[in-house]
């Protein structure tokens, strides 16, 4: 046994952790991280596309806050407040792009691993199995957004978009809605048969980017549409993090956070499951 | 054995010009009317959304304001924008038609190998595959033309030739696009960079969604160089009836003259890759 544990820790057995315990034997061998690894080191051959989705919402911030802020004026934000249109929308787009990074990791990327590079079908083959494989990708798509989601806040510091200190917490209030995005989009990607399913994914995902309070507010809408726009996660993460941006926070952030915690542990059951199903069959 | 040594006739195309690229079209059309609906969200939906969201939702932030009427010169903001969404999304539909699918049909699928084994020369088969692609836009444009039609959000006929300036700006970067991606080995985030540092800044910077006198003047000259910005201008000027002679002779002939460079390009791409 002790020679077991003086091996390098990359072949050494891990700490048996909780999760570790918990799930049958597999399904997880405590080295998600190796994937994580494995992404960035496969990442560095396409660095462009990886460094072009930190300027994806910047450009965004530029041509609409800039361009369409100065036919607007100010527009009333969380609690009624007057800011100007560029302060409105950053968080609005910082959301966004947690959501779509993670999304588009979780779906096209995911899928051509899965089907076409059977990429997961190698790795199961050692001692790694499918939670491993969840939670590594998972891992890898968040360590991408965190950073993106940090550029962005730090452009929004230096142009003066940030009014709050609460703004702090929008980094992690991201994570937690990539996380969440992450986990139901690769659930959603364990049910798809081909490419052409994928235009579903640009169905859900287009018009929450464009209707989520982002780039005009809730008001705009008559009331029944209001209810249906509040019941889609991209509103809830606009709204959590343009309240922490302007420093309007209260209970209805609890809320926001509540609804991402039960999405995020709904696609983890899911994706974990059919993950098995689909992989260990 | 007669002595006379057997002559081998000198490589004639068989078919000439359009006929050859004409049975591209139709090899392409083939396979289009089946999976036409994986192309409905993406050429047609997505264009439709915008429209609402911006045309509409945010239109009516801004429609009472005094220097929003005068930077749209006085009408409607979902007026003003329906003619300029037509050419964006000519061009965001071309973008799409000219990479995958060409890498695709090169590298996985290889149809043009196949397409290159019979009496089509390479030259042939980008004017099909470029016909093809231009076919699309006026498919997806005239869907488009008909539901902002329904909307209210036509000025007059005038939008007709909206549409056609729509297409020829998808077709001037189409063009260049497919000869570029013609020239691809692997996928390698090439068309993720292209798509998001050239298409996103050209649908955001070129006059679609607020005049390039809003910029910064040292940011205006960009958006000279990019089609969009002129088949915004044609689209945008055919729709309101305001569109003057010179400047619209200069737009069409940048467009002309970047489809002219594109469809060289790409048919010697087409050529080099196929007779190697």
């Amino acid at each position: 046994m002790s020679s077991l544990t003086e091996l390098s820790p990359e072949i050494a057995a891990p700490r048996a952790g909780l999760l570790f315990r918990v799930l049958p034997p597999g399904l997880y061998a405590g080295r998600a991280r190796t994937l994580v690894v494995r992404s960035a080191l496969a990442s560095r051959s396409v660095w462009l596309s990886l460094l072009s989705g930190f300027f994806e919402p910047l450009f965004y911030l530029v041509a609409m806050g800039h361009g369409l802020g100065s036919l607007v004026g100010t527009v009333s934000g969380p609690a009624g407040h007057q800011q100007s249109y560029a302060a409105f929308i950053a968080p609005g787009l910082l959301a966004a792009s947690a959501m779509n990074g993670a999304v588009y990791d979780a779906t096209f990327n995911f899928f051509i691993k899965l089907k076409y590079a059977k990429l997961y079908d190698a790795m199961l083959a050692t001692p790694l199995g499918p939670v491993d494989i969840a939670l590594g990708e998972i891992g890898w798509s968040l360590l991408r957004g965190g950073l993106y989601s940090a550029g962005f806040l730090a452009v929004m510091l230096a142009t003066g978009l940030i009014a709050s200190l609460w703004a702090a917490l929008a980094l992690p209030a991201a994570l937690l809605v990539a996380f969440a995005f992450a986990s139901i989009g690769i659930a959603a990607t364990s049910f798809m048969r081909s490419w052409q399913d994928f235009d579903l994914v640009q169905l859900v995902i287009l018009p929450m980017f464009l209707f989520s309070a982002t780039f005009f507010p809730l008001s705009v809408y008559p009331p029944a549409l209001q209810w249906l726009v509040q019941a889609f996660p991209l509103y809830h993460s606009v709204a959590l993090i343009r309240g922490l941006t302007t420093g309007v926070v209260g209970w209805s952030t609890f809320g926001h956070v509540a609804y991402f915690l039960i999405m995020a542990a709904l696609g983890l059951v899911v994706a974990s499951r059919r993950l098995t199903a689909l992989l260990l069959r | 054995m007669t002595g006379t040594p057997m002559t081998i006739p000198a490589r004639r195309p068989v078919l000439t010009g359009w006929a050859a690229a004409l049975r591209v079209v139709e090899g392409l059309w083939t396979w289009y009317r089946r999976s036409w609906r994986a192309t409905v969200v993406s050429s047609f939906v997505q264009p439709l959304l915008m429209l609402v969201a911006f045309g509409v939702g945010f239109g009516s932030l801004i429609d009472t304001s005094a220097r929003a009427a005068l930077a749209t010169g006085g009408v409607p903001y979902l007026t003003y924008l329906a003619p300029a969404l037509l050419a964006v999304s000519a061009v965001q539909t071309a973008a799409f038609e000219s990479s995958y699918p060409i890498l695709s049909s090169f590298k996985w699928r290889r149809t043009y190998e196949g397409i290159a084994a019979t009496p089509i020369t390479p030259g042939q088969l980008a004017g099909g595959q470029l016909t093809w692609i231009a076919l699309r836009l006026t498919m997806s444009g005239g869907a488009y033309l008909l539901v902002i039609t329904l909307f209210g959000a036509v000025h007059g006929p005038g939008v007709l030739a909206s549409w056609v300036f729509a297409v020829l700006c998808g077709m001037a970067f189409s063009a260049v696009f497919v000869a570029f991606s013609a020239a691809q080995e692997h996928e390698g985030g090439a068309f993720t960079a292209i798509f998001r540092f050239v298409v996103l800044p050209m649908t955001l910077f070129s006059g679609t969604f607020f005049p390039i006198s809003q910029l910064p003047s040292a940011v205006q000259p960009l958006a000279w160089v990019s089609p969009l910005w002129h088949g915004t201008e044609l689209a945008r000027g055919a729709a309101l009836g305001d569109l003057q002679l010179i400047p619209a002779a200069g737009h069409i002939a940048y467009l002309l003259g970047l489809l002219v460079v594109g469809v060289w390009l790409s048919r010697w791409q087409f050529r080099v890759r196929l007779t190697r």
